[in-house]
């Protein structure tokens, strides 16, 4: 290797492994365990094929294949192939976001605290560290695929054979490859972890959407996403290997792209400009409440176009559904159309569940922002000054709920909006919008827990990430087949009013309405009696 | 009028006891330098005045009110510069200077402008951008620009250049004179020495000496370079002689204030050829403390 670029490159992705030698492996185990898990669900849940065609004859409707892809071997819904072709596409994401946010960890975030500047003064390559990150980055994706395979394989179901499992690992390994890769060039074009980060999830939101797009049209556009690549590889199925190959293929093109980018910029510089400042603040910078504003503005207003346009993605299918359901017979029979609702009605709660949930990251970040600032030592500039701490926490608090609101209320109107316009029957807007704001109770609890966490757990505040993920997966699989509702019982998520199914449960939404105060007013008392520290 | 006061303050980490009793007290239009190596637990008592942290024990007041409960209302009358400047780095200097004196609740423009321009800060640039020096510039201009009684100033100094620091000393004199109160820690010693009324050292979470600069000094004594005819060979035996140095023929040597005339008595038997006398550096003072007494544990 030429040392004037690599040297050190080895030394540095032990270093990366030593430093995550415990958030690595919960990453990887928590894939594996759930995948395993899953399909161990789906084989309990649907004894005989008889039950399972049923719910192939579901899998046509456009709303799933915009939410897991084209559906395939429909004609021998096999427990493995349904398993793959409702698990592989949103486990990728997931995979996905794991290599994003590990990524910009050990490049932008490294360089904007200094670290690298302190590492690049020792004999080391100028590109030692992007491909120490992707080298590591790669290994762990390679490990999860192995572990995905043997895992699948070891449980000895019929139709999961040893090539369909290590290709259902290999599709989830490639993509947390290709999206390294990605996240690497994006910490080349941007100035800071932040744009970096803002960036690299978009560009996953994106090929997610792109690929719903592509998948329930004719599939052109679908080639441009990679997911849209590795839902191809029709596991246990055909057993495609050459998504995974393009996908791979992608992944070193892009780390090749990263890395001379890299190599031809300033340390701590970017590629994408940066705009000149202010001299005086705004009259709207005037306060905590300000400041924490100003600090998320534009990740805000990202999200917020961000759950229109998922909204409307949806809605955008519903026309599709319409006429599927006008033609297939056979689905007029299977799901008796409840009283007084059409059948792409029926769909609305679980549409609107799988996006709350993704809505719930934004908000939950508007308060975790606090904890954020604490570590970073910024804290003590706002409370040294006459500012309590009830007002501090109070205005991200503040700006959470905005957040809540406005996130959820986007994303039913994107979806009633855009079916309205596309469905010849029309659709009811206000429907669409009341079955958005049902679930904001639930997302306060959400909300609540967060700002319990910051009062008297500040260390902990990561839990919140892995039971909103929990609860993802609760209500993404209990809207597939039918769960034990105890699950379904531990997310707040499992307390919402399906409108427009059922009429709205003021008295539950009322309690859950008076559980997240209780936690946010502990959370305060918390927080009034702790040490601020970084 | 006192303006600050602790006592007995103690601050443990879980096992770790970072302040141990810690008492201080700063009056009203005094500078109050508060110095000691890091790690020692200055930052921390700062920390403990400003209600950010809690107090395991004692009491920590400033203008007679409790640093903690009544944390927001001190504020109000207070300025504050940390240690380690961390600025949001999407911000602009200028927009983080007016934030903070909105926080505070006071409005200076005039002051701020002139500030900016005597720090020679360019307020337009984003904070990513600055420098250690120049984020602490950010922080000094905020604080030195509200109208405060009581300014607490952690380390101010450790990033500016030796221009900067002069600015910084001008201003510390000018509040002075307006009489503010300064509790102002540092290790740079000839910073204390030049600006501070009164000096406590802490080492290990405990506070080892206390008093002005001459009470210090009187306490070390008074530094001898001395050049004889005839050498003294039992100068080292002498009670209160320390730290004897050979120096161009002569020999430099400390020697305790109440020993003095002791010592006098006894060199001058050996024909005095030249003698010089000094008080004290700070520096010496701060290194006598902490070399002397660098492995006895306090912790």
């Amino acid at each position: 290797m030429d040392n004037h670029y690599f040297s050190g490159t080895g030394s540095l992705s032990r270093f990366i492994l030593r430093r995550d030698r415990i958030r690595m492996p919960i990453w990887i185990f928590s894939f594996v365990f759930a995948t395993v898990v899953i399909a161990v669900a789906f084989i309990g849940l649907y004894e005989n094929a008889q039950e399972r065609q049923t719910i192939a004859a579901t899998m046509e409707n456009p709303a799933m294949t915009a939410m897991v892809g084209p559906g395939y071997g429909l004609d021998n819904y096999t427990a493995g192939a349904m398993m793959a072709h409702q698990m592989l596409l949103m486990t990728a994401v997931v995979v996905g976001l794991m290599s994003v946010l590990l990524v910009i960890r050990h490049t932008r975030t490294d360089e904007e605290e200094g670290r690298i500047e302190m590492v690049r003064s020792l004999p080391v390559g100028r590109l030692a560290n992007v491909t120490a990150t992707l080298a590591v980055l790669f290994l762990i994706n390679i490990v999860l695929a192995v572990l995905t395979g043997i895992g699948l394989y070891a449980l000895n179901i019929e139709s999961m054979d040893l090539e369909g499992s290590f290709l259902y690992g290999a599709a989830l390994g490639a993509t947390g490859m290709v999206f390294a890769s990605m996240t690497a060039v994006f910490a080349q074009l941007s100035h800071n972890a932040r744009s970096a980060l803002g960036l690299s999830i978009g560009f996953l939101l994106a090929a997610y959407i792109i690929r719903g797009i592509g998948d329930v049209g004719n599939g052109f556009l679908s080639w441009f996403s990679p997911l849209g690549w590795i839902v191809r590889s029709e596991v246990y199925v055909n057993n495609l290997w050459w998504p995974i190959l393009l996908t791979v293929g992608a992944a070193v093109a892009l780390g090749g792209l990263a890395m001379y980018l890299n190599s031809i910029r300033d340390l701590g510089a970017g590629f994408l400009p940066a705009r000149a400042g202010k001299v005086h603040a705004s009259r709207f910078l005037q306060g905590p409440f300000g400041l924490a504003f100003r600090l998320q503005r534009t990740g805000f207003i990202a999200w917020a176009i961000g759950m229109y346009v998922l909204g409307a993605s949806y809605g955008s299918v519903m026309g599709d559904m319409e006429s599927f359901f006008a033609d297939v017979e056979i689905m007029k029979d299977l799901l008796v159309p409840m009283e007084g609702f059409s059948l792409v009605e029926q769909f609305v709660p679980t549409l609107m569940a799988v996006m709350t949930i993704i809505g719930t990251i934004p908000v939950l970040m508007a308060i975790l922002k606090l904890k954020g600032e604490e570590k970073n030592g910024r804290i003590e500039h706002v409370l040294g000054r006459a500012v309590s701490r009830n007002r501090l926490l109070g205005s991200y608090l503040l700006i959470s709920i905005m957040a809540s609101f406005v996130m959820l209320s986007l994303a039913g109107l994107g979806l009633g909006t855009v079916a309205d316009a596309m469905m010849e029957e029309g659709f009811d807007v206000a429907m669409a919008f009341q079955a958005a704001l049902a679930y904001l109770p639930a997302v306060w609890v959400m909300i609540g827990l967060t700002v319990l966490l910051i009062g008297w757990l500040p260390k902990f505040t990561g839990f919140i990430w892995l039971y909103l993920t929990f609860s993802f997966f609760v209500i993404y699989l209990g809207s597939l087949f039918q769960l034990p509702e105890w699950v379904e019982k531990g997310t707040p998520f499992g307390y919402v009013s399906a409108i427009p199914l059922e009429g709205f449960d003021w008295l539950q939404a009322a309690l859950l309405t008076g559980v997240a105060a209780v936690l946010i007013v502990a959370g305060f008392i918390g927080y009034n009696k702790r040490d601020i520290g970084n | 009028m006192t303006v600050l006061k602790t006592a007995g303050l103690t601050k443990k980490f879980g096992d770790f006891t970072a302040l141990d009793g810690v008492d201080i007290e700063v009056g009203e239009g005094e500078v109050y330098g508060f110095i000691g190596p890091n790690g020692a637990g200055k930052s921390t008592t700062i920390r403990v005045l400003l209600g950010i942290l809690k107090a395991t024990e004692g009491q920590a007041t400033i203008f007679g009110k409790d640093a903690w409960k009544d944390a927001v209302e001190i504020h109000k009358r207070v300025a504050y510069v940390p240690g380690d400047v961390n600025l949001w780095p999407n911000l602009t200097g200028g927009e983080v200077i007016d934030l903070f004196i909105k926080l505070r609740g006071g409005n200076n423009g005039s002051r701020r402008e002139e500030l900016i321009r005597r720090f020679d800060l360019d307020p337009g640039k984003k904070c990513r951008t600055y420098s250690k020096g120049n984020r602490q510039k950010v922080a000094l201009v905020a604080a030195l620009a509200s109208d405060a009684d009581l300014y607490i100033l952690d380390e101010p100094t450790s990033g500016l250049d030796p221009l900067m620091e002069r600015v910084f000393q001008e201003c510390i004199s000018e509040a002075k004179a307006e009489g503010k109160s300064i509790l102002l820690s540092s290790h740079i010693l000839s910073e204390v020495e030049k600006l501070c009324d009164k000096v406590a050292i802490i080492r290990q979470g405990k506070i080892i000496e206390t008093g002005t600069l001459k009470e210090l000094r009187h306490l070390t004594g008074t530094m001898l370079l001395v050049e004889t005819k005839e050498p003294m060979p039992q100068l080292h035996e002498l009670k209160g002689v320390r730290g004897i140095e050979q120096k161009d023929g002569a020999l430099s040597f400390q020697v305790d204030q109440e020993e003095l005339d002791h010592v006098i008595r006894y060199v001058s038997g050996f024909g005095i050829v030249r003698m010089e006398s000094a008080p004290p550096t700070l520096e010496e003072l701060f290194m006598r403390h902490y070399e002397g007494a660098g492995t006895g544990g306090a912790v």
